[in-house]
């Protein structure tokens, strides 16, 4: 499929979901539904680092609350100077391009030295900008900070069909984008270093430009997703924000759904995204953490490339045929060549 | 804030009080990841499942925490022997540890917290014991026995991880796996064997470690989060799988921890090991005495 008609076809999806939403009569989906699409938001932009060029980020809960935490900043300043209000998709620039430049310089410092430490640095980071934001009283520090939220929107009605509305297009936007680099240049540059970092050097693979653009866009994609959330939670506070729930959501939904794609996150998200909505009803919060844990250890094991790797297994392909990449098979530990 | 000479002394003692703790939480990571480059993020799972288990036999027995710890050591080191393998079934052996294993330690630690969560609730555990009340004083110094007795143990732990690693058979043989794994192959031994007891023993030390925690702090399940940071800090910054390198670098953080707690406020000490971490990783990834 080109891409223009990709767009195409996902904005008729989305026009659709809005409008099955709008028909269920009840606003609880869209709160719902809000919590899914950003889920596939967050999924989609860890893809981008996690499943094209294989380096963990474990600091999701991180730029996600970057995000949040700039519209925080702005609509404090706002009010506090009897400014206009700030529209939220402005917001959202601004959330995507502070967490873009965060991702962009962690990059830069780790990311020319072995995968783990990236990982380990993207955890440290969480609980900086954690330390940062609790002793920043500007944004509310911990004991957090409230945001007022119109209550109707011109044209759209009441205010979380707005929210859910444009989460649902900027989720359309990260698919198109992971669907672009999947296919372009850059996606078979990522390929080679998430295959074999070493060799595609060798080869003239510009490695450290091509994985800073990837922390740069997935970083930025991250963002993007918080920028809205103050409004949809009304009180932000940052224990919260920064929960491991974020963190654990946004890997397990591409590992689980399959990383090879697009689609993996897609469907990772909207399974368990789901779920999870479920279960947090009817069950509790916490035992559907533990679900989301189980999951992710389980299908880590039993299913490397996930529901989508397990969907091609059925249908007797390779899943790395289907997307027209090679795997390197690697010497196991302790193999005699 | 008012520069006082006793007070600067008795942070710099406290830091290194804590810093002789420090080291315990990370010489399991050193081994795992040091040396059997193992990325064991959910190694401060492990340590609260410790500090846990010594809360159980301290509420419900009167035991003392670190008793209880050296004797559930084996558990501990049978726990880690079968995650290892699960790992090098599932991971190693496939060649997909660098995301899959990651994330699958990542999912452990979720487990685990989540578990504790489920089980004892959110409230903060503390343990009874004689050392944990009073202090000891020398002129202006305060040594609290409470951060003392870990330091002391954590220290002769961290002695005899050494002694092991340098002076007997399976400790040679674990150094050796993490240089050539082919080379011990030819010398007839096998080297998951030797892993997996490698494995083993770093989560044995977290049983120790965890009763420390508990003795120095009331704990709750999420307290290990604010460890994973520091532990990987202390673990570069001390240089790769070097024991030695790690009592330096716990001391060193632990003393920048505790000035910085001292004269800017305890809420700005977590990013302390980060920037630690962020620096060395810059200007020297092999760290103190990297090898």
């Amino acid at each position: 499929m080109r891409t223009p008609l990709f767009v195409v076809a996902c904005l008729a999806v989305a026009a659709v979901t809005f409008a099955v939403a709008l028909a269920a009569g009840n606003d609880y989906v869209f709160f719902a539904g809000y919590v899914v699409l950003q889920y596939i938001v967050l999924g989609t932009a860890w893809n981008i680092l996690g499943g094209y060029c294989g380096y963990v980020n474990f600091g999701s809960a991180a730029f996600f609350a970057l995000g949040a935490y700039s519209t925080v900043a702005i609509y404090k300043y706002v009010t506090n100077n009897d400014f206009f209000s700030i529209p939220i998709p402005v917001l959202m620039l601004v959330g995507g391009i502070v967490s873009g430049a965060v991702g962009f310089g962690m990059g830069y410092l780790t990311l020319r030295l072995r995968g783990a430490f990236f990982a380990i640095a993207t955890l440290a980071l969480a609980v900086v900008l954690q330390t940062l934001v609790v002793n920043w009283d500007y944004v509310g520090g911990s004991r957090g900070a409230y945001i007022l939220r119109a209550q109707e929107i011109p044209l759209i009605g009441n205010y979380i069909r707005y929210l859910f509305l444009i989460m649902l297009l900027l989720a359309v936007a990260a698919l198109v984008v992971a669907r672009l680099i999947e296919r372009s240049r850059l996606g078979y540059g990522f390929a080679t270093i998430r295959d074999d970092e070493l060799a595609a050097e060798a080869l003239g693979v510009p490695t450290l430009r091509l994985k800073l653009i990837a922390t740069t866009i997935s970083g930025a994609l991250m963002g993007m997703a918080g920028a809205p959330f103050p409004y949809y939670i009304g009180y932000l506070q940052p224990s919260s924000t920064f929960g491991l729930d974020y963190a654990v959501n946004s890997i397990a939904m591409p590992l689980i759904g399959g990383t090879t794609s697009w689609v993996g996150p897609l469907i990772g998200a909207i399974l368990l995204g789901s779920l999870q909505q479920i279960a947090t009803v009817t069950i509790s919060s916490a035992v559907n953490l533990l679900i989301v844990g189980f999951l992710l250890v389980a299908f880590v094991i039993v299913a490397p490339n996930g529901i989508v790797g397990l969907f091609h297994t059925y249908l007797q392909r390779k899943p790395e045929d289907f997307v027209g990449r090679r795997k390197v098979e690697t010497d196991a530990p302790g193999s005699v060549p | 804030m008012i520069f006082s000479f006793d007070l600067l002394i008795n942070a710099i003692v406290s830091g290194i009080l804590i810093g002789g703790f420090y080291a315990a939480v990370t010489s399991g990571v050193s081994l795992s990841f040091g040396i059997l480059d193992i990325v064991n993020i959910a190694h401060p799972a492990f340590i609260i499942l410790g500090s846990y288990v010594a809360y159980i036999a301290n509420a419900s027995l009167g035991l003392d925490p670190i008793l209880t710890a050296i004797v559930m050591t084996p558990a501990f080191f049978v726990l880690g022997a079968g995650i290892y393998q699960i790992y090098y079934v599932s991971f190693e052996k496939r060649g997909q540890e660098s995301l899959r294993g990651l994330a699958f330690f990542f999912g452990l630690l979720f487990i685990t917290e989540v578990t504790l969560v489920l089980y004892f609730g959110v409230d903060y555990r503390y343990v009874e014991a004689p050392y944990i009340g009073p202090t000891w004083h020398f002129g202006d110094v305060d040594l609290p026995l409470r951060m003392l007795v870990p330091c002391v143990v954590s220290l002769l732990l961290i002695a005899v991880l050494q002694l092991i690693l340098t002076r007997t058979f399976i400790g040679r043989a674990i150094m050796a796996v993490a240089q050539d794994q082919l080379a011990l192959r030819l010398m007839a031994v096998d080297p998951v064997r030797i892993k997996r007891i490698a494995f083993g023993i770093s989560i044995a030390t977290a049983s120790l470690a965890g009763a420390f925690l508990i003795i120095i702090q009331p704990v709750e399940p999420s307290v290990g989060r604010d460890y994973i940071g520091r532990v990987f800090a202390i673990c570069v910054l001390g240089g790769m799988g070097s024991l030695p390198g790690t009592v330096i670098a716990a001391m060193l953080i632990g003393i920048v921890e505790s000035l910085t707690s001292t004269f800017y406020g305890p809420s700005w000490a977590p990013a302390v090991s980060f920037g630690f971490l962020l620096l060395t990783l810059a200007v020297r990834p092999a760290g103190l005495l990297g090898r």
